[in-house]
């Protein structure tokens, strides 16, 4: 619940009187209603109700945002729950990003950091948010009742309005917000079961507020940010991590006109010019001697997928487990049957459409510094630049814009993208808007690891799986993106591991363990996270022992699923949606279907895939996805069904088309035409439902990115007898597999 | 000596004169001279579509497209399409609730407003095809082919 102590209820001067502000609040980022259009020279006073809310005595109601924007629409949503409580009128709620300070923003599921990720906005925000507006309609009945001189127990709300029914008096909130008295605390309000709360706002589509700015193009993103006497930069990062830069001849570079200056930094060199494109053209002049003492020298995706298929096999090679129950070795030992299959995945690039980029303003005397920029974590964004330029964090001030794409590339805790601005505006002494090329966003790229990952089952007579051993080997993410929680977290790498765990599947003895080499990459959250490979791989092997035990993988399914109802709920009903019935009559048209399912963090998530294959060039083409999700209380349910839209065309890509491919220790792909990412024309039909239940809301954000692999590889092993074990399934791996009735691609 | 040239073109209806390297793409132009920065900034190399504006009158990538040979022309923007940000697209936009990020979208309703230019009513068949070099990362492919459709009967 909500801890008062850390969390207090009001800022601004303590006690009693607390902070009235003139003139409206500057800074707003999105308006539900009229808000805007307010007569100009209306000079309406502020209250701040406590941390996240400010009233107006116009009746403008602004709610603060804790968690980044980057097309999930936690912006719409963390404040419409705080709205729902306090019963506001929507249609005069402002919404402003939340100051960075942890104290009072942090996501309590983020460890109280301000860290936009693993779709934990709405699930760690929501009780929160319903107790700030609680409270703030407690304050304002409160005030309401002493005014009235009634007891508040005779009050009522509606939205925007205190009412007293037996007298017919009532008062705005507005009116309230003129002579209201904020106490220092207010009480725990205790709220009404989600079994039985009637919503008013939560569960129906208000329209996120950042849409309509977007769809004008307005200059929303850090990106777009324009400073007077900005200039720009670019920079040459080493291209492996580590290498560090020998030499420079920058002659070339700085014959460019346009070019004020070029800067030597630790991992590359940047380029200062009075254009883009001036230093995007100088930083292509420069000529560079890197240092040949990285790790990632002389590493290539082939000799990872040996190394750590090596490993992977090599029995006496123990990982650190990530999940146990159980003794699953002495259970696979007693099994009366065993199974063993090995799948793999190669790099993956997050592709945001929004490349990597920032403004940074960093003062004459070089003691504090103004940052713009796209990210998802303000905490460590501040901390990062304060450190780069070691000054205090409080003399770093952020500017949280919208992000044109995270995907988890954005949370990493070094932002390196928001340092170069701020070590190019120090050596500037103005301005200085960096800009990532495209390639400089693909090779300087972070990825989802390299992976093989090896599994064993166990079952016993009746063909039941009683025994489960999944053994991940990957690159590290977790000590490269985030090394703080990777020294708290003794080896478990959860970015790499995350997904192994199988909490709805009835399997009493499991292991599931993870060896993470350190090969020099660079890596990252990316969508999904380790969910996304660790998915494909237990979801096809269920469906491998499925098919060879003859039983049918829906049925399978629910039969493992058998003690978690909202499980088999979405499974059937996806079943159901897709026709599961009219499979044998489909696959005589050159079609057929697969399924996956996800308990992922809560929500329970099941996708079935149609799919058929053109044999000749062994490209797939998927027509349709159905998908069902129960995440509990849907908060925006069309939002729910736009981020499983979302989180399924992302899965394709990663399912069929996106490779990253390392030589050297160097990113080969440079650009859209050798990273391929899904266009309109290989859109399947999308048929989604969602299924709410009155649970605490789960996530909503990529919980489909997971099944789009597995269900499209088990809809081809149904259509071919060709089992892929490897993302991405592309044409010359379908074509190997074809020909070998396999799926192994060495 | 100075190899910057001066190139005048007509932006959203407002004659403009830009000074710049003659190879610097359109894009950036726009962007950071002109300010007008609801035209993005993708790949640079035309694969992506975030930068489609109209070049007298017909999509186009202004990523790949040199100031120099600007003179003289005419550029609508997202800026420009409609004064009150509210042409038939936009609205069909926001009512298919089409923007996850965003970033992509004006790229996508410029080019979709070419695609209106030419065909009052196309099939889905035709909209998929003329949408197909913009890239959305979000994957609101769905819903900007519902927007496209609502437009082209409400528009």
């Amino acid at each position: 619940m909500v801890d008062h102590g850390r969390r207090q209820f009001m800022t601004g001067a303590a006690g009693l009187t607390f902070g009235i502000a003139t003139g409206t609040i500057a800074g707003s980022i999105g308006t539900a209603g009229d808000v805007a259009a307010q007569p100009a020279g209306a000079q309406p006073r502020s209250r701040t109700m406590n941390p996240w809310v400010t009233l107006s005595t116009d009746g403008t109601v602004t709610i603060m945002s804790a968690a980044s924007e980057m097309g999930q629409g936690s912006l719409t949503s963390l404040p419409l729950v705080l709205a729902e409580e306090m019963d506001a009128d929507w249609s005069r709620v402002r919404i402003v990003h939340a100051p960075p300070n942890d104290a009072i923003y942090g996501n309590p599921r983020m460890g109280n950091v301000m860290y936009t990720a693993g779709s934990l906005a709405v699930t760690g925000y929501f009780t929160m948010m319903r107790q700030f507006g609680a409270q703030v309609r407690w304050v304002l009945v409160d005030n309401a009742a002493r005014r009235l001189g009634v007891p508040a127990a005779e009050l009522s709300t509606q939205p925007g309005r205190v009412l007293h029914l037996a007298s017919g008096r009532s008062l705005s909130f507005g009116e309230i917000a003129v002579f209201a008295e904020v106490p220092a605390k207010a009480p725990e309000i205790a709220l009404e079961p989600l079994d039985t709360v009637r919503f008013r706002l939560v569960g129906r589509d208000v329209g996120r507020i950042d849409v309509p700015g977007k769809v004008r193009g307005a200059p929303v993103y850090s990106i777009d940010v324009q400073q007077p006497g900005m200039v720009y930069g670019a920079i040459l990062r080493e291209p492996v991590e580590g290498a560090s830069v020998v030499s420079v001849d920058d002659r070339a570079a700085r014959a460019i006109e346009g070019v004020i200056d070029v800067v030597r930094l630790k991992y590359g060199v940047g380029v200062i010019a009075d254009a883009p494109w001036a230093a995007f053209k100088a930083k292509q002049a420069l000529k560079v001697q890197w240092g040949r003492q990285a790790t990632g020298w002389g590493f290539s995706t082939e000799k990872g997928f040996e190394a750590f298929a090596a490993i992977a096999r090599d029995d006496s090679r123990q990982g650190i487990a990530w999940e146990s129950q159980g003794n699953v070795r002495k259970a696979l030992q007693s099994a009366s049957s065993r199974f063993e299959r090995e799948y793999r995945a190669d790099y993956a690039y997050h592709a945001q459409m929004e490349p990597l980029n920032s403004v940074a303003s960093v003062s004459p005397d070089g003691t504090a510094c103004e940052i713009w920029c796209g990210t998802q974590s303000q905490t460590f964004a501040v901390a990062a630049v304060a450190d780069a330029l070691g000054i205090a964090r409080e003399r770093v001030k952020l500017n949280d814009m919208m992000v044109g794409g995270g995907f988890g590339r954005r949370g990493n805790r070094d932002t390196e993208f928001i340092v170069d601005s701020a070590l190019l505006s120090r050596a500037a002494k103005r301005p200085v808007k960096v800009t990532w090329t495209r390639e400089d966003d693909v090779k300087n790229g972070r990825f989802r690891p390299l992976y093989v990952n090896r599994l064993s089952a166990g079952l016993d007579a009746g063909g039941r799986i009683v025994a489960w051993h999944h053994k991940v080997v990957s690159d590290r993410v977790l000590p490269f993106a985030d090394p703080v929680r990777a020294k708290a977290s003794k080896g478990r790498d959860n970015i790499a591991m995350r997904g192994t765990e199988i909490p709805s599947y009835d399997i009493p003895d499991r292991l599931a363990e993870g060896i993470h080499p350190d090969t020099g990459i660079r890596t990252a959250p990316l969508r999904a996270i380790g969910v996304g490979q660790n998915c494909f791989a237990n979801e096809c092997f269920i469906d491998e022992i499925a098919a060879e035990r003859g039983v049918d993988p829906v049925d399978y399914r629910l039969a493992l699923l058998a003690r978690t109802p909202r499980a088999q709920a979405v499974v059937r009903e996806a079943a159901r949606m897709a026709g599961w019935e009219r499979r044998a009559a489909l696959e005589k048209q050159g079609r057929a279907l697969g399924v996956a399912y996800i308990d992922y963090t809560g929500s329970h998530v099941a996708a079935i895939a149609e799919v058929s294959v053109d044999r000749p060039s062994g490209e797939v083409k998927v027509h349709r996805i159905w998908c069902t999700i129960d995440c509990g209380v849907a908060v925006q349910p069309d939002n729910v069904v736009a981020q499983t839209e979302s989180s399924i065309v992302y899965g394709l890509g990663l399912a069929l088309t996106e490779q990253i491919l390392v030589a050297d220790g160097q990113v080969q792909q440079s650009n859209f035409y050798d990273y391929r990412v899904p266009r309109m024309s290989d859109m399947p039909e999308m048929i989604i439902k969602v299924m709410p239940t009155p649970n605490h809301p789960t996530g909503a954000g990529q919980m489909a990115t997971p099944l789009v692999a597995p269900a499209i590889a088990n809809a081809l092993a149904r259509l071919t007898g060709a089992r892929l074990r490897q993302q991405p399934m592309l044409p010359a791996r379908v074509r190997t597999a074809l020909a070998e009735g396999t799926g192994r691609v060495a | 000596m100075s190899d910057k040239i001066s190139v005048t073109l007509t932006v959203n209806g407002q004659p403009s004169t830009v000074r710049a390297l003659p190879d610097t793409p359109l894009l950036w132009v726009l962007r950071e001279e002109l300010k007008l920065t609801g035209t993005r900034f993708g790949c640079g190399v035309g694969q992506c579509g975030a930068c489609t504006v109209h070049i007298d009158g017909q999509p186009n990538h202004a990523c790949l497209n040199a100031i120099s040979s600007m003179q003289g022309r005419t550029v609508t923007t997202i800026e420009g399409l409609a004064p009150a940000g509210d042409h038939p697209l936009q609205r069909a936009w926001i009512a298919e609730q089409v923007p996850q990020c965003g970033y992509c979208q004006s790229g996508q309703i410029m080019r979709a407003a070419g695609l209106l230019n030419e065909k009052r009513r196309p099939s889905r068949e035709e909209i998929v095809h003329y949408m197909q070099p913009n890239l959305c990362r979000c994957g609101t492919y769905a819903r900007i082919v519902r927007a496209i459709e609502r437009a082209s009967k409400e528009g």
